[in-house]
């Protein structure tokens, strides 16, 4: 008989107290590899309100499309200084900024790449379970087209998970995290 | 860019799990979504997640109770237990992070501010520790408070500690509360409520442990956490 797993529970309005050993807003150290970027946004509930009591994780691949996992046995390297992981809780008004490099594409179903993307779990006071989403690039169009996760969401509904470039910064984008109601993220049953 | 065929992970059974949207919690009205979930199959992406064998594992961190200038004020506990997956097999150097009220049921934050109960000045109330080989972890801390919140007239949170877990993969990452057996509040709170199965919501709630129990100083509370376990389908990846 396999054991009944535990069921999730909200982080509740005081975690910045307790996840503080893992928080990391900075994922690639200087000399690592691929383009360096950064990426900041809003996460945001149904009344457009921003949320304080949040936190951001990051899960993704270097820029040869490699994750720093045992897992990952494809031959490309895993780079010294970049473990493709991060934390970042939100401010006062919801916001969160964090800096790493663009991932490369990883393999996906029917051993067809994936578009570059980065895993991303929301956590939150009122959340009871982690909300689970993906960060794609607007410069892909053509991989995110054909990416198998992408075509499972409703077409309108796709510009949610893409980040979109602050003019006049190259390595900038912007993205948010809309909850609930008008523009709202899709989330993934993960 | 084909590699080795690998297994995903399980998805939690009917009402194993709790509800974003749940009606109980005023929390969740504003923030839980209002579209479904999209299901998503698990590829390299899901199945990997960020390791911590490197992690600088410092013991002082799992004792909660050797404050700054003295002992943590309230009743010292052992809570200990084993991250295991679904079929029972030990989850090994896993970060298990945890935080909690001080006794009278205040937490070391900015927006607790009751006035009407003290913070301790030897109690932070956050820790962490690693897994060994064999998935187990071990905290001493003291036995937190219940407290009042605005949830619903009279509401009160059951004691309870937060613990947060990764697991192998970014599809195990776990945050979840443990809460003491025989609490009368536990039939009152949404939070725990919120997930449907009764069996399931057993699993939040630790066992009294004479074995961990130290003698004239501590009693022991065993708390194992079951993470998703391994599809036995493989994936074609």
């Amino acid at each position: 008989m396999p054991l009944i797993p535990t069921p999730s529970q909200t982080v509740g309005p005081y975690f910045t107290i307790g996840c503080t050993p893992g928080n990391c807003d900075s994922l690639a150290a200087p000399g690592v590899a691929g383009k360096h970027i950064a990426i900041a946004g809003r996460v945001l509930d149904g009344d457009g309100a921003p949320v304080p009591d949040s936190m951001l994780e990051i899960w993704q691949a270097n820029s040869y499309g490699k994750y720093a996992h045992p897992e990952d046995t494809q031959d490309k390297p895993i780079e010294p200084g970049f473990r493709g992981y991060g934390r970042i809780p939100t401010d006062d008004d919801g916001k969160f900024r964090f800096s790493t490099i663009l991932p490369g594409p990883v393999p996906g179903p029917d051993g067809k790449p994936q578009a570059p993307h980065i895993e991303v779990s929301v956590f939150a006071r009122g959340l009871m379970r982690r909300l689970v989403t993906r960060i794609y690039f607007p410069d892909e169009a053509n991989a995110n087209e054909t990416d198998f996760a992408l075509r499972r969401v409703d077409p309108p509904r796709r510009a949610t998970l893409t980040a979109r470039k602050v003019p006049g910064q190259a390595a900038q984008f912007e993205w948010n995290v809309i909850l609930q109601g008008a523009g709202e993220t899709v989330f993934f049953d993960c | 860019m084909r590699v080795a065929t690998i297994p995903g992970y399980r998805r939690a059974g009917s009402g194993q799990q709790p509800v974003n949207a749940y009606a109980g919690y005023a929390s969740s009205l504003k923030r839980a979504p209002a579209q479904p979930l999209i299901y998503l199959p698990h590829t390299l992406s899901e199945i990997t997640g960020p390791t911590f064998e490197d992690f600088l594992d410092d013991p002082k961190a799992a004792d909660l109770t050797e404050g700054r200038v003295g002992k943590a004020i309230g009743e010292r506990i052992v809570v200990s237990g084993r991250v295991l997956d679904e079929d029972g097999r030990p989850v090994r150097r896993t970060l298990v992070e945890l935080w909690q009220a001080n006794a009278g049921g205040r937490y070391r934050h900015l927006v607790d501010q009751r006035p009407d109960v003290a913070l301790d000045p030897n109690f932070e109330g956050c820790g962490h520790t690693l897994t060994d080989a064999e998935g187990r972890y071990r905290f001493v801390t003291i036995r937190p408070g219940e407290y009042p919140w605005r949830n619903h007239y009279n509401a009160w949170r059951p004691a309870h500690i937060h613990f947060s877990v990764f697991g192998p993969a970014f599809a195990t990452r776990l945050v979840t509360q443990m809460y003491f057996p025989g609490d009368p509040l536990l039939a009152f709170d949404p939070i725990y409520n919120s997930t449907a199965d009764e069996e399931a919501r057993q699993r939040l709630i630790s066992a009294f442990d004479w074995e961990t129990t130290i003698p004239n100083t501590a009693l022991g509370y065993r708390f194992d956490i079951v993470l998703s376990g391994r599809d036995a389908t493989p994936m074609e990846l």
